[in-house]
């Protein structure tokens, strides 16, 4: 424990800023894969196990795309549009077989897809770790925003993921849309009984839960070295964002994320050997207190 | 015009027959000759995120092995090796070394295991007193405890504390030239990361008293994002930080590391930077980063060494790995300690091997010795440097020096209580 280098940090802006950014980074990042798996738990009631696969395939499909074409734009667009594709075609043909099936069989079904997955990422890729490499826009020294220290890649990688929070928050409140998925995530039979193909709104809601994912793992490629089963460790922490925001709830999602980050920011400051326990210590007592999370809602 | 069967024994008849014949009579011919060959286990990882590491092990044996079998084998036995993955977990490397051993018929075992791994199977080769050859594990105390001691088990792995002398006075050199006297570290939080900071720290210190430690970053192994662990570091602004990373570890922390500026704002000592695992997988390597040597072929600088690594890149098409020299070793050494006991006999191997020194590509001054005291390997190539961006990467590495390493060693074991 290291109180006084987390007092110290505190009491000066430039850590403040550099600390709160990183808070932020891994927060949002974070936020991306947790809110897809959210989602589709929301509307589909179905605990995705297989979620983190989706973030390695966004990563890898993020990196084949910039190795051939250079463009990291297009690299960003394989990566969410890919894993979207992908998550459409697993709803349609394994996912939408065990809808209302025990949690046991839902949970067996997507780990063997874990192991499936990262064998068919070892097939294509090789088992070695890879690097996409930064961009040659975003090889350039951070800034300094009140002596604190930022790089512009995470500038962007913030403002993705918060543009991408305003998309969902408002398309799921706003548009008509979101009314009919919100509706089909209530009650199903009524809206197939209003003529409305719940199917393509389950496989809908699915691709997107997992372009979301694909996009955290394309804008985490060109930072993290990507390895087959690497959505594992990512698809731990987002259960745990979930759990502590409320399972299906998007804001919970967000300000979940957010504060697992910042945990982990301060808490490498503050208790060095204990950032993880924190984490952990910090759902427990968020369970203890309210065991629906913090916006979960209480199931009738 | 119609072709009309004769009679009697067709051709093709005639033929199975003979075929049949001939199988039937090779058959104990043949049985006699594997009979004749030596089963050799070898648990090492081949998935997971440590897999390039297991496969260029198994590689760089195969390459050593096939030598051995044109040679003649081991006292005219033809070795077979019997390869398994342990996916890295202790309890499966221990299950698998025992399987090979009891199931298999191994007669020999070749562990090239991760230091949590190599515990767990020295324990089995304790239990079933088979010869046994740790390849990977650099966790100093797996031969330099003698309660580990068992006259069965050898070690050719470099030696964390090795690794650390070298290190420590190579970069205590630096720290007095440039006047580096607060220092951070980082290492993955498990035995190698913490004991090899630890005799870093040690030796960093004893030649240079002026350097304090003034932080501390132990993220767990296969993490995969490291930002609290670089804005921690920028925060408390060592003049220079160490690390022990490895492998897919060590590339994320220096991508992300990269986009803070940090290879500017200090120096920077990583032990596991020179080995083409990372050094051809980071996209922009930044300059001036100190690395001990792990493999590679231009150092040590001669015609053998740079041989070997272009032998196993023209077989596999990429470079070897530290571990890929540390089993190519092991081999090299069984088939000299068999030659010497004109014998393939594990015990007969055993004692042929304590004290052995053989030639070797990698080797300090052209050999390498497996010492008798604790039947661990010395006399390799051990020196650090610092990196540029592409080959060879590493152009000058300042040798280390094996009389000092040998005396400080000494000492060390003394203070825990090995010696």
């Amino acid at each position: 424990m290291d109180i006084d280098a987390l007092t110290g940090c505190l009491a000066s802006s430039a850590c403040l800023v550099t600390q709160t950014t990183s808070g932020f980074i891994i927060g949002m990042l974070l936020f991306l894969v947790a809110v897809g798996l959210t989602l589709i738990f929301g509307v589909l009631k179905v605990v995705n196990f297989s979620h983190g696969a989706f973030y390695m395939f966004g990563a890898y499909f993020a990196m084949t795309a910039y190795q051939l074409s250079g463009s990291f734009a297009l690299a960003m667009f394989c990566g969410a549009g890919g894993t979207a594709l992908l998550g459409l075609i697993f709803e349609r043909v394994f996912m939408s077989r065990v809808y209302g099936a025990d949690v046991l069989m839902q949970l067996l079904v997507c780990y063997a897809f874990v192991l499936i997955f990262d064998d068919v990422v070892r097939m294509v890729w090789g088992p070695e770790f890879r690097s996409m490499g930064m961009p040659a826009a975003f090889q350039v020294m951070p800034l300094l925003i009140a002596g604190g220290v930022v790089p512009p890649y995470y500038l962007l990688l913030i403002g993705v993921a918060l543009v991408m929070a305003v998309i969902l928050g408002l398309g799921l409140a706003r548009t008509r849309l979101g009314k009919v998925i919100r509706a089909a995530a209530h009650n199903p039979g009524m809206v197939s009984a209003l003529g409305i193909n719940t199917g393509l709104i389950y496989g809908g809601v699915f691709a997107l839960g997992g372009m979301l994912a694909g996009l955290a793992g394309a804008l985490a490629a060109p930072v993290r070295s990507l390895t087959p089963g690497m959505g594992f460790s990512v698809l731990i922490e987002s259960f745990i964002v979930t759990v502590i925001g409320g399972m299906g709830s998007i804001l919970g999602a967000l300000i979940g994320a957010l504060l697992i980050g910042m945990i982990r920011s301060f808490g490498s400051l503050g208790f060095p050997l204990f950032t993880e326990g924190l984490m952990y210590l910090f759902m427990v007592v968020v369970l203890v207190i309210r065991p629906t999370g913090l916006f979960g809602k209480e199931v009738a | 015009m119609q072709r009309t069967r004769k009679p009697g024994i067709s051709r093709r008849s005639t033929l199975v027959l003979m075929g049949t014949g001939a199988v039937t009579f090779a058959t104990p011919w043949v049985a006699r000759a594997e009979a004749k060959t030596i089963k050799v286990g070898m648990p090492t990882i081949l998935s997971g995120r440590v897999a390039q590491l297991g496969t260029s092990s198994r590689n760089a044996v195969m390459l050593e092995v096939e030598k051995v079998n044109a040679a003649g084998g081991l006292a005219g036995r033809q070795i077979d090796m019997v390869i398994r993955d342990s996916k890295g977990a202790p309890q499966e490397a221990a299950r698998v070394a025992r399987e090979l051993v009891n199931t298999d018929g191994c007669e020999l075992l070749i562990d090239a295991e991760a230091s949590s791994g190599a515990f767990a199977v020295h324990e089995v080769a304790r239990d079933l007193g088979v010869f046994c050859i740790h390849t990977n594990s650099e966790t100093s105390a797996l031969t330099a405890d003698p309660k580990q001691h068992i006259p069965n088990a050898f070690r050719t792995a470099r030696q964390g504390v090795h690794d650390s002398i070298v290190g420590g006075s190579y970069a205590a050199e630096i720290a007095k030239t440039k006047g580096l006297k607060k220092w951070a570290t980082c290492a993955p939080d498990y035995a190698y990361g913490r004991d090899t900071t630890g005799e870093f720290t040690l030796y960093l210190k004893r030649f240079a008293p002026d350097v304090e430690i003034i932080s501390e970053s132990w993220p767990k192994l296969f993490q995969p994002d490291y930002t609290e662990v670089v804005t921690k570091i920028l925060q408390v602004k060592p003049q220079a930080l160490y690390t022990c990373l490895w492998g897919g570890d060590l590339t994320s922390y220096i991508d992300q590391a990269n986009i803070y500026a940090m290879f500017s704002q200090m120096e920077v000592f990583a032990v596991n930077m020179a080995d083409y695992t990372a050094l051809t997988v980071v996209k922009n390597l930044p300059k001036g980063i100190h690395s001990g040597n792990r493999y590679i072929k231009t150092y040590p600088a001669t015609a053998e060494n740079a041989a070997w690594g272009d032998a196993y890149k023209a077989k596999y098409n990429e470079y070897p790995t530290n571990w890929s020299w540390e089993n190519a070793t092991a081999v090299m050494l069984i088939a000299e300690a068999s030659k010497k006991a004109n014998s393939a006999d594990g015990k007969k191997i055993a004692e042929a091997m304590r004290g052995l020194t053989i030639k070797s590509p990698f080797g300090a001054d052209g050999t390498v010795t497996m010492r008798a005291e604790d039947q661990t390997l010395i006399g390799y190539a051990i020196g650090w440097g610092t990196t540029i961006p592409q080959e060879p990467y590493v152009p000058d590495v300042k040798p280390g020096d094996w009389k000092t390493i040998l005396e400080l060693e000494a000492e060390w074991k003394k203070s825990k209580g090995y010696a």
